[in-house]
């Protein structure tokens, strides 16, 4: 078993009627730096403030290190927040934002000017003690929130959204540094993001939450590489998402035509969606492929020219480092390991999985 | 060029008001200066100015510093406890509190001072109310004790109002941030809503002090015209006396110091949002 610093157990809260979490289960191991990843409204900052305290929840015990701390105050709890609009206090300077919660803790001055400097180093804002939060920009405010609340040594460190205000350059140097401070530090993070990118990029697990469930829980590359339903398939990158049928294992009908797979453990003749990457997809000669389609368009992106290929009433999204004229029919081919096969939910209540390390 | 024209354009926006201030402020201060400036026998004299160390004047002088100072802080006092409590309330009950804290400003103000009159007299609502609870009756009317209710009552709201806006721009977040760093609640209004508060503070104190000072209706009406502030002096040497010479300078007097404890408060604060109804 590893090493659980965290458990929620059962958690379910509603505001106004509206089941915003419904019976949570979660377990976050010591270290780890975990994700919980969704589009607005799905429960992951509500989550996160049961973690910090902030609320309470209707149901459901939060137990920390296997005490129950449910009915805990914020101030009480060794856990420390980040804040999406930083929340630095605006009448101190750096360095009284940075001691407020050091001060309450009553440690020494020495204590706490040595710990200023560390911080203040750890972020790479060293020589700002004096300065005021309104005369900072917005990465630097950042900065400051990050080391007001490691200074006071958290067992975990809440993230909730904390690049969300920034460009995206500022945003990626960012990442790189919370991945450095993580490891310096060396304890829990966990964080709450809508960007899969940031999740994928960041995270040593990946918490995906849609309607206050789960939906699946995994390692960046798991849950990319195998998504379990057709939700968490379209929210982490781009896919093809296609109704399938199953003829047998390891064959899927997709479109009036039988592909090759190496899914098993399907009724026959069970209707399946099917989730295949655009970087899967390989053009071919009109002949050669599975599927045959006219090239409908194509932007180039960078790295790679993202092609889109209508096959029948379906748009195939279809990433390529070759480009492809448009207008041009084109067959498309695929490796059985790079599709995925997926049940269909029963209802959307039903789309619960979850995955066990 | 283009800069000129537009200039001009705001000036002539302006000129109403510009007309406004020359007529009910400038013209009529210059008077008042006029007529304090000029001693018994016609020629300039600063005898009327010095005529605030008078004996007479200097207590009622320092009786309307003793009102000021303890309405402004017993008004500070009573408006955090109720902006705190104001604070923990929804939107739609905050405004509705509100309301009903500000209604009683839309009644007559006499009408408000005659109310208190009779609450407080000898034999008014008051001390019936403590007899038929068995206690002794308090002998209010006509005291200090009776113009500060007086003054504290009218004045309240001036100070609830900037405070609580002051508190309400507070983001939620910065408190929440408070306590994840272990503060109490407590430690989060002395640490952080006192001092982000002290702008909304600032306002009131001008607000309250300044009339507080400078009234003379209230300390009439609930003093029984034995108590004498500064206000009822300079009210007494217009009406009664005639001698708008020495009420005039004992005006200026008080304009004088009014504006000293002013620029004082304001001086400390920094941001300057305090001093924006200056």
């Amino acid at each position: 078993m590893k090493d659980v610093i965290l458990e929620l157990d059962s958690v379910s809260k509603s505001f106004d009627g509206k089941k915003v979490l419904n019976h949570l289960n979660l377990e976050i191991g010591r270290n780890e730096f975990i994700t919980l990843l969704g589009p607005s409204g799905c429960g992951k900052s509500t989550t996160l403030r049961i973690i910090g305290g902030f609320e309470k929840p209707d149901e459901g015990r939060v137990l920390f290190e296997g005490k129950d701390i449910t009915g805990l105050s914020p101030d009480k709890r060794n856990v420390n927040t980040v804040f999406q609009k930083y929340s630095l206090f605006p009448h101190m300077d750096v360095a009284e934002n940075i001691a407020f919660g050091l001060k309450l803790k009553k440690k020494s001055s020495q204590y706490i000017r040595d710990k200023i400097r560390y911080a203040l180093k750890l972020v790479n804002m060293d020589g700002y003690e004096t300065r005021k939060p309104d005369s900072l920009s917005g990465g630097q405010q950042q900065r400051v929130a990050i080391a007001r609340a490691i200074v006071n040594e958290p067992e975990i460190l809440l993230l909730d959204e904390p690049l969300g205000a920034l460009d995206l350059k500022l945003r990626h140097g960012m990442q790189r540094e919370l991945i450095k401070i993580k490891k310096e530090v060396g304890i829990t993070f966990v964080y709450v993001t809508h960007d899969q990118e940031e999740a994928l990029t960041m995270s040593d697990r990946i918490v995906v939450m849609n309607k206050g469930i789960i939906q699946q829980m995994g390692t960046s590359k798991s849950i990319y590489d195998e998504p379990q339903n057709a939700f968490v398939a379209d929210f982490i990158g781009d896919s093809n998402i296609i109704d399938g049928i199953m003829e047998k294992d390891c064959l899927v009908w997709i479109q009036g035509v039988r592909i090759p797979c190496v899914d098993t453990g399907f009724a026959k003749d069970e209707p399946v969606d099917v989730v295949i990457r655009p970087e899967d997809l390989v053009i071919v000669k009109e002949d050669e492929g599975y599927l045959k389609g006219t090239v409908v368009s194509i932007i180039f992106k960078g790295a790679v020219y993202e092609i889109k290929v209508r096959v029948g009433e379906y748009e195939w999204i279809v990433q390529s480092v070759n480009p492809a004229q448009v207008g041009t029919v084109v067959g498309m081919t695929i490796l059985p390991d790079n599709i995925q096969i997926m049940h269909k939910p029963h209802s959307e209540d039903a789309e619960v999985v979850r995955e066990d390390e | 060029m283009k800069k000129t024209k537009t200039m001009n354009r705001r000036t002539l926006l302006a000129s109403p008001y510009i007309v406004w201030v020359i007529g009910f402020t400038v013209i009529p201060l210059g008077v008042i200066f006029k007529y304090a400036l000029t001693g018994q026998e016609g020629g300039f004299s600063l005898e009327n100015i010095g005529a605030i160390f008078d004996p007479i004047h200097f207590k009622a002088m320092l009786f309307s510093l003793e009102i000021a100072l303890g309405c402004t802080l017993l008004c500070i006092l009573l408006s955090y406890p109720l902006v705190m409590a104001l604070k923990a309330l929804n939107m739609g009950r905050q405004s509705f509190v509100m309301f009903i804290w500000i209604l009683p400003m839309w009644m007559n103000f006499i009408l408000r001072l005659l109310a208190w009159q009779m609450i407080l007299s000898n034999n008014g609502i008051l001390n019936f109310l403590l007899t038929k609870l068995g206690l002794e009756a308090l002998p209010l009317a006509n005291t200090g004790a009776a113009v500060m209710i007086g003054v504290v009552y009218d004045y309240l709201p001036y100070m609830v109002l900037p405070i609580f806006n002051a508190v309400a721009e507070i983001d939620e977040d910065i408190i929440e941030a408070a306590k994840d760093l272990g503060a109490n609640g407590f430690t989060v209004f002395r640490r952080i809503i006192f001092p982000l508060s002290i702008p909304g503070l600032l306002s009131g104190i001008v607000m309250v002090f300044v009339p507080s000072m400078t009234s003379f209706v209230i300390s009439d009406i609930l003093g029984g015209g034995k108590l004498q502030l500064i206000g009822n002096v300079i009210e007494q040497e217009f009406t009664k006396s005639s001698n708008w010479n020495l009420g005039s300078g004992l005006s200026v007097s008080l304009m004088i110091f009014v504006l000293l404890s002013m620029a004082f408060t304001t001086k400390n604060d920094v941001e300057g949002k305090g001093s924006a109804i200056w």
